[in-house]
């Protein structure tokens, strides 16, 4: 708990602290309606998902370098729960496309999400606009258990008839449709439903996050006094809002299609194993590709948005200056949220939907390659002449910056179509959006966790352990992801399940090179073990916070006592003052928190 | 602890937090439907040719009630006229003639779902025949000796079933033509409306009006029933706010006065997306 300086002895006023009887467990982490607890249920089973979605990828890893090989460790635990698809141990064809399905939609709507919006969004939103709770808690609630019953669902898919859903995290039809035609409880059904869980959660979520930042900003807060991260927070719960619909309308066309045998996404004349498929023919396949990406790009900026606040955030308090065009950086946010609904098909364009469609397309994703890189250049000057603190989380924040670059420079070429139709469906795309995920929006998160443990516990993350988790994790990420670059340029297309040796053989430096990536993703499974000791010894073993401000912030969050009790804060906050007034010339310290008078 | 700004208005922005939260969800929900409006458009345009009795620019024409669809128009835009008034008593004050406009609204909701339903099972009885011979019919069936059942699901039949139960002849009888229908096999059907009867073997389809017979009998399902599930939920809540759910008028009236107004939003949002969706299934 808090020393010295706490502030949680003073809960006299009105607003906030709450007085009444302790409530019982399933009150208190279950059916909890306060923001952090739902904050810390988010944070965890996205944790536990980000675990899961890992591991199911290192199986497909060691697939990759040895194909048809037993898999060390889990290949017995594999046979014995999935039978036949695992058959001694080993990987077959069928369970490395549910892997890889699978291993796709858990890190992107189960874990990256969940713990960028759901878990970051809820526990320092509120606190950083100096709110008392979200705008509606009960939905907050409802949306953390749509969430937790959606991914329930997807875990359960692996064990029904016929394996999980395992034609792509991008579930394309016809493939989804006729993969398992004809039996109706499969594991691309539970998908589906899955999906709609998710949608429904982020749905409610979206609503609440903006609501709150709308209506529950504390006195003074105007919209440019708002963190960095408040804003990147209020522009992701526009996307979720408005893109995540017309994948719900696909999600429920596609469920039509394989329940009730429509015809919304199998064209005439669709032949399956020699036979006519029994439908009626006439629906047209890239519908659903169009309605799926116009989620799906929108996702990509809900999974990197956030983890830009939180490293503007560290990198603001690290330097101890304030954020170099911290209203350019507004603008540019919300310049790719806007420009990010227009910018879907560019991953469309080896589909023939025509030349001139393919060039609007690619002129978009060049102009919203320009807000992004507004946004990373501020950060980059906010550096210049800061006498940085290198402490965990802000070197999370600082190699954000570079691997965000690399994963963003890396996307031009795919972004224009003559380049893209070399590149595409290559494993260069699969090294692209891995180092903006991976190592950029994870790396982002985890300045997250270990800046923000602090107020969540009152005690610090281990600096020695999180030092060598950082290290091992930048080597491990860029010993994974930098040679599938060169694979993809050699031609090496993604999704084959052994590897490319059947298919490819003209190439062994790309096909060796499957060898070495897999030895550095053990490396980088490695890696993460110092977090998770540090994560849960210091909650209760790490070193106590000095004060409720340990980092010497200047935003609200930092404002509350430690932990913020039900309420958040003791009196009423009120806001004076910009979010990152570090270093002000004449002020007594360099730091001028945003509650300060004068 | 106390959220601030649940019913009274927040100066700067003038909204409350659910008014603010319900035009966010409407935003959602005009994603949802457009896209599947667009789909439908999609669908449309890029149909390839079909035969169909009444077929306009590649896609099947009349196969649906409009003098129905008129009246459930009617009925729904009349329910919104009802929540208004329900809410406007409210503001006035007055809970007696709120509770029955409130009845009026559940009224018309219940009643457009009724309407709705017969709609359906129309579809589900009446088929489309297809003959070897060419010829393309719809009409109503009867095998063994029996019209398929209202709202009976498992009885609905086509050409596997018919094989599968060693069905060797369906009694069918033929719509009569319409009268302004100029194609010429819809006048060779016969005028006579009378059950014929016809060999299995004879037949190289038949498919009931469900959503696997074709894509404009799918999408019209999917979008009309997303829209039913609409009319069902808003009506549930209603039921509440009418009923149970009015006891928060004697404790809190402003905030049960804004509960309405959030539900007659909804309610408005759902009446909007059946406007556009009668003409656009039932007329064009």
């Amino acid at each position: 708990m808090s020393t010295a300086t706490s502030t949680q002895q003073a809960p006299a006023h009105g607003h906030g602290v709450e007085h009444h009887h302790e409530p019982g467990f399933w009150q208190k982490y279950v059916f909890s309606t306060d923001h952090k607890i739902i904050g810390i249920q988010y944070g965890l089973s996205a944790l536990v998902f980000l675990m899961f979605g890992f591991l199911l990828m290192m199986c497909m890893r060691f697939q990759l370098a040895y194909p048809g090989q037993k898999i060390p460790v889990f290949g017995s635990l594999l046979e014995a729960m999935l039978g036949d698809a695992a058959k001694g141990g080993a990987m077959s064809a069928d369970l490395y496309n549910s892997f890889g399905a699978m291993h796709g939609t858990i890190m992107v709507f189960l874990a990256i999400v969940p713990l960028a919006f759901g878990a970051f969004g809820n526990y320092v939103t509120p606190l950083q606009i100096g709110a008392p709770d979200m705008a509606f808690p009960r939905l907050n609630m409802a949306s953390y258990h749509a969430y937790f019953l959606g991914g329930a669902l997807m875990v359960a898919s692996f064990f029904v008839p016929g394996g999980s859903a395992k034609s792509g995290w991008t579930s394309y039809s016809p493939l989804a449709t006729v993969a398992e035609f004809g039996k109706p409880f499969n594991g691309q059904t539970l998908w589906l439903i899955g999906m709609v869980m998710l949608i429904t959660s982020s749905l409610l979520g979206a609503v609440n996050f903006i609501t709150t930042i709308i209506q529950l900003r504390a006195k003074g807060m105007t919209w440019m006094r708002l963190p960095f991260f408040v804003w990147a927070q209020f522009v992701t719960g526009f996307l979720l809002l408005l893109a995540f619909p017309p994948l719900e309308a696909a999600g429920v066309l596609q469920l039509m299609d394989n329940l009730f045998h429509t015809s919304f996404f199998l064209p005439t004349g669709l032949v399956v194993g020699g036979d006519q498929l029994p439908v009626a023919g006439g629906g047209s396949p890239l519908l659903w590709q169009h309605l799926f990406w116009f989620l799906g790009h929108p996702e990509v900026y809900v999974l990197i948005l956030p983890a830009m606040g939180i490293v503007s955030e560290v990198i603001a308090n690290n330097t101890r200056k304030p954020l170099w065009g911290y209203k350019s950086m507004v603008y540019a946010v919300m310049s790719i949220g806007f420009l990010s609904f227009i910018v879907w098909a560019h991953h469309m364009y080896l589909t023939g939907m025509g030349t001139k469609v393919s060039t609007f397309f690619q002129t978009t994703t060049m102009m919203i390659s320009i807000p992004s890189v507004m946004i990373l250049t501020a950060l980059f000057i906010s550096l210049w002449g800061g006498s940085i603190r290198f402490n965990t989380p802000m070197l999370f924040a600082l190699s954000f910056l570079p691997m965000f670059g690399i994963g963003g420079l890396t996307g031009l070429p795919l972004g224009f179509n003559a380049s893209d139709i070399y590149l595409h469906d290559s494993y260069y795309v699969i090294g692209h959006f891995h180092y903006v995920v991976a190592p950029g929006t994870i790396f982002g998160l985890m300045a997250g966790i270990y800046f923000w443990f602090p107020k969540m516990t009152g005690r610090y993350m281990n600096e020695t352990l999180g030092k060598i988790h950082f290290w091992f994790s930048l080597l491990g990420m860029n010993l994974v992801f930098a040679p599938m670059f060169i694979q993809g340029l050699k031609g090496m297309s993604r999704r084959m399940a052994d590897g490319g040796t059947t298919y490819f053989g003209a190439d062994d430096i790309a096909i060796k090179l499957n060898t070495s990536i897999t030895h550095a993703a053990v490396l980088l499974g490695l890696a993460q073990l110092p977090f998770i000791v540090n994560l849960f010894l210091s909650i209760r073993n790490g070193r106590k916070v000095e004060s409720d401000n340990p980092w010497q912030a200047t935003t609200l969050d930092w404002a509350t006592p430690t932990p913020p009790p039900h309420g958040n804060f003791a009196t009423e906050p009120i806001v004076y003052r910009g979010p990152y007034e570090y270093s002000s010339p004449g002020a007594a310290r360099d730091f001028t928190p945003q509650g300060q008078k004068v | 602890m106390e959220i601030p700004y649940t019913y009274k208005a927040r100066p700067d922005t003038g909204l409350y937090n659910a008014k603010v939260g319900i035009w966010l969800f409407l935003a959602s929900e005009i994603m949802l439907f457009g896209a599947l409006f667009s789909s439908y458009i999609l669908l449309r345009v890029q149909a390839p040719d079909g035969v169909w009795p009444e077929m306009r620019l590649g896609w099947p024409h009349g196969l649906l009630n409009i003098p129905i669809g008129t009246f459930n128009t009617v009925v729904l835009i009349s329910s919104s006229v009802t929540v208004v008034m329900a809410w406007a008593s409210l503001k006035m004050g007055k809970i007696a003639a709120f509770r029955r406009y409130m009845i009026l609204t559940l009224m018309c909701a219940f009643g457009f779902l009724g309407v709705k339903s017969y709609e359906y099972n129309e579809k589900f009885t009446h088929y489309e025949l297809r003959l070897k011979n060419g010829e393309v019919h719809t009409g109503h069936l009867e095998v063994n000796g029996k019209h398929p059942g209202f709202w009976s699901f498992a009885d609905i039949w086509n050409l596997d079933r018919l094989t599968k139960e060693k069905v060797a002849e369906v009694q069918f009888t033929a719509d009569p033509p319409k009268p302004k229908a100029g194609e010429a096999h819809a006048a060779e059907a016969g005028h006579e409306h009378v059950a014929k009867a016809i060999k299995r073997d004879e037949i190289s389809r038949l498919e009931a009006f469900i959503p696997r017979n074709h894509n404009f009998f799918a999408i019209y399902f999917t979008i009309t029933a997303l829209h039913g599930l609409h009319v069902f939920v808003g009506a549930l809540v209603m039921a509440y706010f009418a009923f149970p759910g009015s006891r928060m008028w004697r404790t809190n009236p402003e905030q049960f006065t804004n509960r309405i107004e959030v539900v007659g939003l909804f309610w408005h949002f759902v009446d909007l997306v059946w406007i556009f969706l009668f003409p656009v299934v039932y007329l064009l």
